[in-house]
């Protein structure tokens, strides 16, 4: 057995565990990090599938800010495990009818004609091939347009996100840091010259004689 | 370097060659790991050292006198002391993670260290996707600090661990997006061929090859980049992850020890891996700044000890930032800028003023 399949195995071994305990851990920031940890499997299969860019951007994108950003709001929710486990075996027939579904269309589209064994591109490439420079290279110029648009869409959503939850409050005190960059010393303080609006107290001269 | 190696191995080990011929390959990396860290660890012992002299200096204080001549086994009685605490678990923390977090601050530190090159071939893993890694391998050290701050189960150090979360992820936005210019003017995602492109053009044909390095044409990357550098270390002016005077130590609160001197370890070796990083994409790593003068390890070493005082010195010249403005720098001043930069190289890169062919 090649040292290859020894590490498919163990990978496979560990992803297959990690998922099962995501839905079966009863601490959430648990879950969470199984999860994870099953991504950083999945990204050592792809690692041995020599799908570099996609194994390296999996770990970027999903391990490195999407879960960070996901613990980060688990970690300070008091999720009641206990209360969310209550209709699991009313939900269960329709769960694993969905569940099913699921299984049975991956395996139609996988075993069919476009994603079969036969079908697979050849396994063995040169060594300076690289897997980032060609995945770019049709990127940008094949599929250049249908990439732009996708991304225009995530800005969009981006910019949407912000816009929905964004609240400008009135009693804000927040200080911006041009403003007080820009600041003169006159805006802050003003010397004006101006007679006395009532008369000095005539007792006030005779103090010094009653000290 | 394995050419010069193999043959002596082969004399000295003679007739058992045969038996450790299969090993060998795992021999010769593990070799190469050792040599990596364990100069790695020695340097991060003395950083410690150089950090409270220098600071010590800038004050007119001393720094540490006493262990030693110059106190010069100072770093050494200090990780002795270390060594032999007691590790205190927190009564209410959760055990497993509480060990996990330091573990995971200070593997990616050290894990990341696989794909720098110090001298041409000299890199554990001369890797074609070597940025992509080095971004992916440096973005999972937010997990010690967020599992750390979370298993011990205590306010400070989840304060700890959210500014850190929310820091860390600001500043690899500005990070990428700075990489991304040197990825364009380089064309390539391999650390060394990075170096090597920056050894050619106008200024290192007349001699005077610094000019020629990454950091003047994309100069503002530069500062973008050794800046956001410094946030990601959670260092100072940025070290709100662990502001002494607002929350202690941040995630660091609950630790003791051993697993406290791991993520002091974890965070001195990041630095000296940002350094290694600015000096390779922006410094010419090995190069020699002067057309006569041969290339070699001792270059990058010297640009590293610089980029190293660096971070020494603006931690004793400039107070804290305020989270506000640490976001507001990340966010509105050094993602629009390193955006606008990006259009700036490629409309230069596709005129007929290009510095690169």
């Amino acid at each position: 057995m090649e040292f290859k399949t020894v590490l498919f195995y163990i990978f496979s071994a560990v992803t297959v565990v990690a998922a099962l305990r995501v839905i079966t851990a009863r601490n959430p920031v648990h879950a969470a990090l199984f999860l994870v940890l099953a991504f950083f499997n999945v990204a050592a299969l792809w690692m041995l599938l020599q799908a570099e860019f996609l194994a390296l951007a999996l770990v970027m994108v999903y391990v490195g800010a999407v879960m960070v950003l996901f613990l980060f709001v688990v970690m300070m929710l008091d999720i009641n495990i206990e209360r969310i486990r209550q209709g699991f075996w009313n939900n269960l027939p329709l769960g694993g009818l969905v569940g099913l579904l699921m299984v049975g269309e991956m395996a139609a589209v996988l075993s069919g004609r476009y994603f079969g064994l036969a079908n697979l591109p050849p396994q063995n490439m040169p060594a300076n091939y690289s897997n980032t420079k060609e995945l770019a290279r049709l990127l940008y110029t094949d599929y250049a347009y249908p990439f732009e648009i996708a991304s225009v869409i995530l800005l969009v959503a981006i910019i949407a996100a912000v816009m929905l939850t964004l609240r400008r409050r009135k009693d804000n005190k927040a200080m911006h840091s041009s403003d007080q960059i820009a600041v003169k010393a006159k805006d802050r303080m003003r010397l004006v010259k101006m007679a006395p609006e009532v008369d000095p107290p005539a007792a006030a001269a005779k103090e010094g004689d009653q000290a | 370097m394995e050419a010069t190696v193999l043959p002596f191995v082969e004399g000295l080990l003679g007739s058992i060659w045969p038996t450790v011929r299969p090993v060998w390959p795992l021999i010769w990396t593990l070799l190469k790991i050792v040599l990596i860290l364990a100069p790695l660890l020695l340097t991060v012992a003395y950083l410690t050292f150089w950090e409270r002299k220098i600071i010590g200096w800038m004050q007119v204080r001393i720094g540490p006198n006493r262990v030693g001549p110059w106190g010069l086994l100072q770093p050494i009685a200090d990780g002795l002391k270390l060594f032999l605490k007691e590790v205190i678990f927190p009564t209410a923390s959760d055990k497993k993670l509480f060990v996990l977090g330091p573990i995971m601050a200070i593997a990616p530190a050290l894990a990341a260290w696989a794909v720098i090159p110090f001298s041409p071939g000299w890199a554990l893993a001369n890797v074609d996707a070597g940025v992509l890694y080095l971004l992916a391998v440096s973005s999972v050290g937010v997990y010690g600090i967020i599992i750390a701050g979370w298993a011990s189960n205590s306010k400070y150090p989840f304060f700890g661990a959210m500014r850190a979360s929310a820091q860390m992820i600001s500043y690899e936005v500005s990070m990428g997006l700075g990489l991304i210019t040197v990825l364009m003017v380089s064309s390539s995602l391999n650390l060394t061929e990075i170096v090597g492109a920056q050894s050619k053009g106008m200024f290192a044909g007349m001699g005077v090859g610094f000019l020629s390095w990454n950091w003047l044409p994309l100069l503002p990357m530069f500062a973008v980049y050794l800046i956001s550098g410094v946030a990601e270390t959670n260092r100072a002016p940025f070290d709100v992850v662990e502001g002494e005077s607002e929350i202690v130590a941040g995630h660091m609160v609950e630790y003791s020890g051993m697993s406290f001197a791991m993520f002091f370890l974890a965070e001195y070796a990041n630095m000296i891996l940002i350094s290694a990083m600015v000096s390779v994409f922006f410094l010419g790593g090995w190069l020699s700044p002067i057309g006569f003068l041969p290339d070699g390890f001792h270059w990058m070493a010297a640009k590293m000890a610089a980029i190293l005082f660096f971070f020494l010195w603006i931690r004793a010249t400039f107070p804290r930032y305020r989270y506000d403005q640490i976001m507001r720098l990340g966010w509105k001043v050094f993602v629009p800028l390193t955006l606008v930069w990006i259009l700036v190289v490629g409309v230069w890169m596709m005129s007929p003023l290009t510095i690169w062919k």
